[in-house]
């Protein structure tokens, strides 16, 4: 911001005649509006970290939920849902969902991954 | 191991055993039990005190009343950060008798950037490396101190950098009570995209909010970090209003919400009369949310002193206002020596502070129509900051602009604020927005969640999350063979197998120790003479770590740090004798048949009769207690007086008080009594015995005196010795 004096008096004149509750109530509604659209940024996005949250509270432990995290970022796949796609490996197959995200670290199962969720098929 | 034995260290390999079974008591913050007004503690009213602790270790000046250690309303913090847990446990002891009841751990530097968790027990720089095990082992060794105690501590760090939402959960799962969350907090200081910060914030405040923890936010921090901290108050409302109104909309309880404050300014600046004010709005505007009040490290000199002084003041205006918990930082960390010994101290100002000022608002009211100009000025720049904010397009392009921490005291800018890029800084490039098919099959997951029709219960799609199902959580031991705790133990484990000991600061047996030293000579030379003091001495790795100019030529105090190059053996130590003392029942029942009458003075020019007394009165637990008549003479008693005075009550025995003199005056005053009592043919039938914060035993025998008692004698020592000595010569059983 470019430096500028200090214009208080002049600036604060729609303020002056608030009264104490007034000004806590304008406080608050402007805070609202700064953060609102924050919220809904937060309620509709995702990131790697908040996919390893997702599979730690499944279950895997850091490393494994690091390495998933990283292989499906990679594939453009995080906006599906990490555990999601793990778990849905697991269905397919009817296996335990770990022992699904261990094979997925292996290498195993990423055509599957592309077709249910790129709609690839080869 | 399910009891701590407070005469042993806490066994730290007991901790880390079967560590991966081990499962946290509770979640979830706790408050003092507050006791109600005007509770007595001995005879003395308090207002505003909790319920007492079964083990503790009161105020210096406890002795004087009853050895009480009344705790305050207020919870207390002890920031602790040695950079090994298995230290910081033992200091977390310490703190808790002091009375701390929320033991902030802080993270090692570089965490906050680390994206993932780290596991194992390496060792951290300026803290910790916040890990599963370390966390698991620190709440279980807090587990067992606060039953020692009595009274439940909470256990707080770090919900912030690049791995927010990871670090909540491994909080949640293992029972830490409270953490700081604030994704200004990574924005400005940490240098994290803010699209991230914002976004990872939302996922670990709502997985917080599950377990019940206090949320402390960030803002103390433009506090820190403006030049001129007290220009950013608006700013500061701000802030916190952000982050207060972000975690709510995330689900949040206002409760469990606390405002991280400082009050602004120290002196020589009119401090109160610019904190208060600023106290003031904030505890206005934020009705229902809670007040941690921190003290001031922007200001912290490396003065111990003067770090004191801003504690007390600081404190005090926590209890003009109010405050829901006192954090204290070690007083030094001004000079980065976060020790042992200045994180009690910090404990005990802020105790002490808060107890001096119990209930003062009986007493003392703020003029509300005085302060409420301040109070509204500094709402409405506030509220011009936001205004503005919203006017430049919201948060992001305000923070672009480089809105915040401006040194201007707002609306006036310097144009100096801190700019950081939507689309920049670390991590920029990794929020996707979350596709129609976005699915996350665990429990408190914040935001957009198409889950299967029909499920209301996401973990019941995968059996149980960890928040549900906590067997399903995994236990990482240690991954670096290099840097872990056993090898650190391994050191300890020798050093104590061998039974040596060095001092220490912050870990077990460091060998450092810090001395202090006078010259009469100017600042540089003061210091390089100090540096050569402690070459002389062989210490190693002298470090000056404070200086105070007496006068530019008459003379500098200089305090030092330094290494110790050798052990100590433990078992070749000499320990003073303890005086004998008879059972209490043999005292009393001595005196029932064998009257004992003594006469008592302090001696010479001995204008000092309180620790006479204290061996005298029955009050104080003196002789008087066993049935002992005495007779006190008073004050700088000439010897001859007492003599007379032994002869004429037929005295058993003459107590003397005295101070050390440099012209030696006791040591004539001791032969004087002897040569006299001998003169007046008396000497076999009285004893006489000598006594003083100075004098010990060994001297006062050899100045033909029975006996000498030093500092910390009480009245049982003097009876047992008197009574020991007429067995003797009477041969009275």
């Amino acid at each position: 911001m470019k430096p500028r004096p200090d214009d208080f008096l002049e600036r604060s004149k729609h303020l002056q005649k608030m009264s104490d509750e007034e000004l806590n109530a304008y406080f608050w509604y402007l805070v609202e509006k700064v953060v609102d659209p924050l919220v809904e940024l937060a309620r509709t996005h995702t990131t790697p970290s908040i996919e390893r949250s997702v599979l730690l509270r499944m279950g895997f432990n850091s490393l494994e939920a690091k390495k998933l995290v990283d292989m499906i970022f990679e594939r453009g796949l995080l906006g599906k849902g990490a555990g999601h796609i793990v778990w849905r490996i697991a269905k397919e197959h009817n296996i335990d969902y770990i022992e699904a995200g261990r094979r997925m670290i292996n290498g195993e199962y990423w055509d599957e991954v592309d077709r249910i969720f790129k709609g690839v098929s080869r | 191991m399910d009891k701590l034995d407070p005469m042993q260290p806490i066994d730290i390999e007991e901790i880390l055993k079967d560590l991966d079974k081990y499962r946290p008591r509770r979640r979830g913050w706790t408050w003092r039990k507050k006791l109600p007004e005007g509770t007595k503690i001995d005879k003395y009213e308090y207002y505003q005190i909790s319920e007492p602790l079964k083990k503790s270790i009161p105020l210096p000046a406890a002795h004087y009343f009853n050895n009480i250690d009344p705790q305050p309303d207020v919870v207390i913090t002890s920031e602790i950060a040695s950079g090994r847990f298995e230290d910081d446990i033992r200091r977390m002891r310490m703190a808790a008798w002091h009375g701390a009841d929320h033991i902030m751990v802080i993270r090692t530097l570089g965490q906050s950037h680390f994206d993932g968790l780290i596991e194992g027990t390496p060792e951290g720089v300026g803290g910790i490396p916040i890990t599963r095990k370390q966390v698991r082992a620190t709440r279980k060794a807090l587990d067992l101190i606060e039953d020692e105690v009595g009274r439940p501590i909470n256990f707080h760090s770090y919900v912030s950098g690049v791995a927010g939402p990871e670090i909540a959960v491994l909080f949640a799962e293992e029972g830490v009570n409270g953490a700081h969350q604030d994704p200004q907090y990574n924005v400005l200081y940490r240098g994290v995209n803010p699209v991230r910060s914002f976004v990872d914030a939302a996922v670990a405040k709502k997985i917080m909010a599950w377990a019940g923890m206090l949320q402390i936010d960030g803002a103390h921090n433009a506090n820190a970090s403006a030049k001129l901290a007290w220009t950013v108050m608006p700013e500061l409302l701000v802030q916190h209003g952000i982050n207060c109104m972000y975690s709510v909309k995330v689900g949040m309880p206002k409760e469990n919400i606390a405002l991280s404050t400082v009050p602004p300014v120290i002196a020589p600046l009119p401090e109160m009369r610019i904190d208060l004010p600023y106290a003031i709005a904030l505890r206005e505007l934020f009705q229902g949310y809670r007040f941690r009040a921190q003290m001031n490290t922007r200001y912290i000199e490396s003065d111990l002193f003067d770090a004191t002084r801003v504690h007390v003041i600081n404190a005090i205006l926590s209890r003009l206002t109010s405050a829901d918990l006192q954090s204290t930082i070690t007083p030094d960390e001004g000079r980065n020596v976060p020790w042992h010994i200045n994180s009690i101290r910090g404990v005990e100002t802020a105790k002490h502070t808060l107890l001096a000022f119990d209930g003062i608002k009986k007493y003392v009211k703020i003029d509300q129509e005085a302060i409420r100009e301040k109070v509204r000025e500094l709402k409405m720049r506030a509220i011009l900051m936001l205004e503005e904010i919203i006017n430049m397009g919201g948060y992001f392009e305000a923070l672009e602009a480089g809105m915040f921490v401006d040194n201007g005291y707002y609306p006036e800018r310097f144009g100096d604020g801190i700019v950081r890029k939507k689309d920049g800084e670390l991590a920029a490039g990794t929020v996707v927005p979350r596709d129609p098919d976005y699915m996350a099959p665990v429990c408190e997951h914040f935001g957009y969640n198409n889950l299967p029709s029909g499920i209301e219960k996401p973990c019941d799609l995968i059996g149980g999350c960890t928040f549900h199902n906590p067997e399903k959580i995994q236990f990482i031991d240690e991954l670096d063979e290099t840097d872990n705790v056993n090898l650190r133990l391994e050191r300890i484990k020798d050093m104590k197998n061998r039974k040596v000991v060095k001092p220490e600061v912050e870990w077990f047996s460091d060998g450092w120790i810090q001395i202090d030293m006078t010259f009469s000579l100017s600042e540089e030379y003061a210091e390089a003479a100090a540096l050569a003091v402690c070459e002389k001495l062989g210490l190693e790795e002298p470090t000056i770590i404070a200086k105070t100019v007496l006068h530019p030529a008459e003379g500098t105090y200089v305090e030092i740090k330094a290494k110790v190059p050798f052990e100590i053996k433990i078992d070749e130590l000499q320990l003073p004798k303890k005086p004998e003392v008879l059972a209490e029942e043999e005292l009393f029942s001595f005196v029932e048949k064998r009257p004992i009458k003594v006469v008592a003075a302090t001696v010479g020019e001995d204008e000092h009769s309180v620790g006479l007394r204290e061996i005298l009165d029955i009050k104080h637990g003196g002789i008087e207690k066993y049935g002992i008549k005495y007779i006190y003479l008073g004050t700088s008693v000439p010897p001859e007086k007492l003599i007379d005075a032994a002869i004429e009550t037929g005295a058993d025995a003459i107590l003397a008080s005295m101070i050390i003199t440099h012209n030696d005056v006791h040591i004539k005053n001791m032969r004087r009594l002897n040569e006299l009592a001998i003169e007046k043919g008396i000497r076999d039938k009285v004893l006489i015995i000598v006594g003083g914060t100075q004098i010990n035993n060994d001297m006062a025998v050899e100045n033909g005196v029975d006996a000498g008692f030093g500092r910390g004698t009480k009245g049982i020592h003097v009876a047992s010795f008197i009574v020991k000595k007429l067995k003797e010569k009477e041969s009275i059983s």
